[in-house]
């Protein structure tokens, strides 16, 4: 009965989307990179998948130990919505699989690999493993290893940006399992209720762990999560790394105006499990090697460098470069030494009682 | 017959108020649902309504009242036909009224019955006992004054606040309604809505929005409405705040200061009558702090507030409205981590924390008359434990029982008592006994709330026992 009324007097409705009824975001463009914005992009997003690709190797070594969640696939997220944003001044929390948004934050790969690898030279001096890194430094507040504690922690720091006053805007990604965590709902009713200058970033890859977002979620279409708190969603392509810049840019005008938060879906994929010991059986090899084939978002940069007249082996050199880079930061997190026994009692507390 | 009109107990912990204002005078015609005075509670002003119809005949508590107790006859309403000018028979005394209900007839109102007045079990454990050492922390000849433990902790607030603008606070209903119980009081007022938070109730929430604001370098100061309900938020405060520096190697900091009533309340029974100290206090990464005095609630929670540490501060409901003396200094912060005797003696130790301090100096006192002579030391603070001061005063008395308002399994108890078998064996004259709440969650009836509760008597038998007399 109630699905009669509805087409009734919804009738008019499909031809034309209502009226908004409260301001929202402008619709984003996708980004206009110079030749040398692309390259970077590219840069970064190769960093960010052969050092992935060499820590799935360590971990195969049994150098790397614990949970250990790969970015792989998802790579143009990180480089594209971080590259809108002002590195000392911007804040950013993640969830554990974090790598990729440290290089993406130009953090250095040596003590990210030592730290996977335990050392004392890790960023955390080795007491954090993959899911536990942070660079107060760089504004990167980690790293946190419970799913869903980011975005409350995250609008913690959007009340620190407003408090200070000091113009910065946070942006907490989490992940489509996240999504359907209760301190994510706390979090989005302060964020609007207070107007915090905060990005939330929802990194959809299509599956918590193994279940798929259909299988978990009554509203599927992410970006919605936020309208009954009056927070404008936007759906991005997420193996796009322009059309992610081109989302950022949106989103870090209306936040930093004072417009309160804005939610951002990005639809990705992970390439491999979710952390190193899945074997993935809940997808099938052909879907993932259909998204590796059709829509991968460092293939997709490369083209877009081949039309703009990137030769074949200048991209070569920086595979070469990159590939050297990552090496190093390898041999470095294996041959640097393991914490002092007496690091076991350090930095439990701060001060001395 | 005329009605009694009696002061009504108008929150679980109230047992006298004051009679702020007489909203109607004698002769005046009242009806259900008039508002006919306001009283002010331990807690908050409240309207208190008529329930009876008839004529205001006499007012026996004027305005301004101070310390009237609960079931003081307040006034007399004359029923219809009666005279209200006759002057009321049984007209009690006012404000040193006994607590007792007058024992008139049974009032004609529809279906009203005389309750049996039932006194909750806790009234036994906020007693009046005081302290016989002084704090050695106190220079000789500072000037006293009498706070209430309510008042210490808002002075303690205040006074960081005003010193540092990093501090803020947030909580539900900490800054419009002056606090659920009052400890945020005027808070609102001198440092405004950026620094006075109320935040929707959402433990879970706020207690991640203020640890992340301390990861970003400020000092949140998060009330939880009580502790009960930080159980939504235990997932921050653990994973998120304790962990934090060590995860990080030390790059990453956590000053924040969790703080809110905790223990047993009046007649709330087992799903808000809990104490956390246990809990808490396993964890590394966390300071535990569970005051029992007003002066050291101002001292720690100063000092708590400076620590760059995760803070949990643990209040207890009944003892905010108990009055103690607190030094007169520009800035009094106490160290964390010591504990303190507050009497001495030489038979037997009574180690304890929060309101168990108060039921541990009664029992002393008791103790006293017997000729066994009991040394009570307050830890204040739950992690870092001092057992130095424990090991000293177990060396010196040879026994001990620890008292603590709190279940007996993995608790505090059982904490010193492996510290008293691995560091002080070889003093032990006697096994250290416990004396906790009964191992069940707080039950709501009277009766057995008062027997599930810790009390002197026990704690007496239990000395004595460790005393084999």
């Amino acid at each position: 009965m109630a699905r009669t009324s509805t087409a009734k007097s919804g009738k008019g409705a499909t031809s034309a989307p209502p009226p908004a009824n409260r301001e929202r975001p402008e619709e984003p463009a996708r980004y206009e990179a110079s030749k040398d914005e692309l390259l970077e992009f590219y840069r970064e997003m190769l960093l960010i998948r052969r050092f992935e690709e060499k820590a799935g190797q360590l971990y195969g070594l049994g150098l790397i130990g614990g949970f250990c969640h790969l970015y792989i696939g998802q790579e143009a997220v990180a480089v594209g919505l971080q590259s809108a944003l002002e590195m000392g001044k911007d804040s950013v929390i993640t969830g554990y699989r974090d790598h990729g948004h440290m290089l993406a934050y130009g953090i250095d790969p040596k003590v990210i690999m030592a730290e996977l690898t335990g050392r004392e030279a890790g960023i955390s001096r080795g007491k954090g493993g993959s899911m536990h890194m942070f660079s107060v430094e760089h504004k990167f507040y980690g790293g946190h290893g419970i799913v869903g504690a980011q975005v409350s922690l995250g609008t913690g720091l959007a009340f620190k940006h407003k408090y200070a006053g000091d113009g910065g805007v946070a942006m907490a990604y989490f992940g489509d399992g996240a999504a359907n965590q209760g301190q994510v709902y706390e979090s989005f009713n302060m964020a609007e209720l207070w107007k915090l200058p905060i990005i939330f970033v929802i990194e959809n890859n299509q599956y918590a762990m193994g279940t798929s977002v259909n299988r978990s979620s009554a509203e599927d279409q992410l970006y919605r999560r936020g309208e009954s708190f009056r927070i404008p969603g936007i759906q991005v392509d997420g193996m796009d790394v322009l059309a992610v810049r081109g989302a950022a840019e949106t989103a870090v005008k209306w936040v930093r105006e004072g417009k309160g938060p804005v939610l951002l879906e990005l639809k990705t994929y992970r390439y491999r499990g979710h952390s190193m010991s899945d074997p993935a059986k809940y997808r099938s090899r052909e879907e993932v090697q259909a998204v590796r084939d059709k829509s991968d978002p460092i293939e997709h940069a490369k083209k877009e460098l081949e039309a703009l007249g990137i030769s074949e082996d200048a991209l070569k050199d920086i595979d070469k470069e990159i590939r050297k880079i990552v090496a190093e930061a390898a041999d470095f997190a294996e041959t640097s030494p393991e914490p002092e026994a007496a690091e076991l009692y350090t930095d439990v507390l701060v001060d001395t009682y | 017959m005329a009605i009694e009109l009696k002061m009504p107990a108008l929150s679980p912990t109230m047992e006298e108020g004051t009679l702020a204002k007489w909203l109607v005078k004698e002769g005046d015609a009242v009806k259900s649902g008039d508002i006919l005075a306001e009283i002010e509670t331990d807690k908050a002003t409240m309207e208190f309504e008529a329930v009876d119809e008839g004529t205001i005949a006499k007012i026996l508590v004027p305005d301004g009242s101070e310390g009237v107790k609960v079931g003081t006859v307040i006034a007399m309403i004359a029923g219809e036909g009666e005279d209200a000018s006759a002057p009321a028979a049984e007209a009690a005394p006012a404000p040193a009224a006994s607590p007792e209900p007058a024992a008139a007839e049974p009032v004609g109102s529809e279906g009203e019955e005389k309750p049996k007045k039932a006194e909750s079990g806790t009234s036994k454990l906020a007693g009046e006992v005081r302290a016989s050492v002084s704090d050695p922390d106190i220079p000789a000849g500072t000037e006293m004054v009498k706070t209430t433990v309510r008042e210490a902790l808002r002075d303690a607030m205040a006074e960081e606040m005003r010193a540092d603008d990093r501090i803020f606070v947030m909580g539900e209903e900490v800054a419009e309604y002056q606090g659920a119980y009052k400890v945020t009081q005027g808070l609102l007022e001198e440092f405004g809505a950026r620094r006075v938070i109320d935040t929707p109730i959402t433990e879970y929430g706020f207690a991640g929005v203020g640890t992340g604001a301390a990861m970003a370098g400020l000092k949140p100061i998060v009330e939880f409405m009580t502790f009960n309900f930080a159980m939504q938020a235990i997932d921050h405060i653990i994973n998120s705040a304790a962990k934090t520096n060590y995860m990080s190697g030390g790059q990453m900091r956590c000053p924040i200061v969790f703080r809110g009533p905790n223990g047993a309340a009046s007649r709330v029974a087992a799903q808000h009558s809990q104490n956390y100290g246990p809990w808490y206090a396993a964890i590394p990464g966390l300071i535990v702090i569970a005051p029992y005095d007003a002066a050291d609630a101002k001292g720690l929670l100063k000092a708590a507030i400076r620590s760059e540490d995760p803070v949990v501060f643990l209040e207890n409901e009944l003892l905010y409205g108990r009055s103690f003396e607190v030094p007169k200094l520009d800035d009094y912060v106490l160290p964390i981590g010591k504990a303190r005797v507050v009497r001495e003696g030489k038979d037997v130790t009574l180690v304890s924390y929060s309101i168990g301090v108060g039921v541990a100096l009664e029992a002393a006192e008791t103790l006293a008359g017997e000729g066994i002579d009991a040394e009570v030391i307050d830890l204040r603070t739950l992690r870092p434990l001092d057992t130095a001061t424990v090991l000293a005063s177990l060396k010196k008395t040879n026994r001990m029982v620890v008292v603590e308002e709190g279940w007996p399994v993995c608790s505090i108890s059982s904490e010193i008592i492996a510290v008293a078998m691995e560091q002080g064996f070889d003093d032990l004259d006697a096994p250290v006994l416990r004396v906790t709440n009964e191992d069940v969650p707080l039950p709501y009836a009277a009766n057995l709330e008062k027997l599930a509760l810790v009390d002197a008597g026990r704690v007496v038998k239990a000395a004595k026992q460790v005393c084999y007399r």
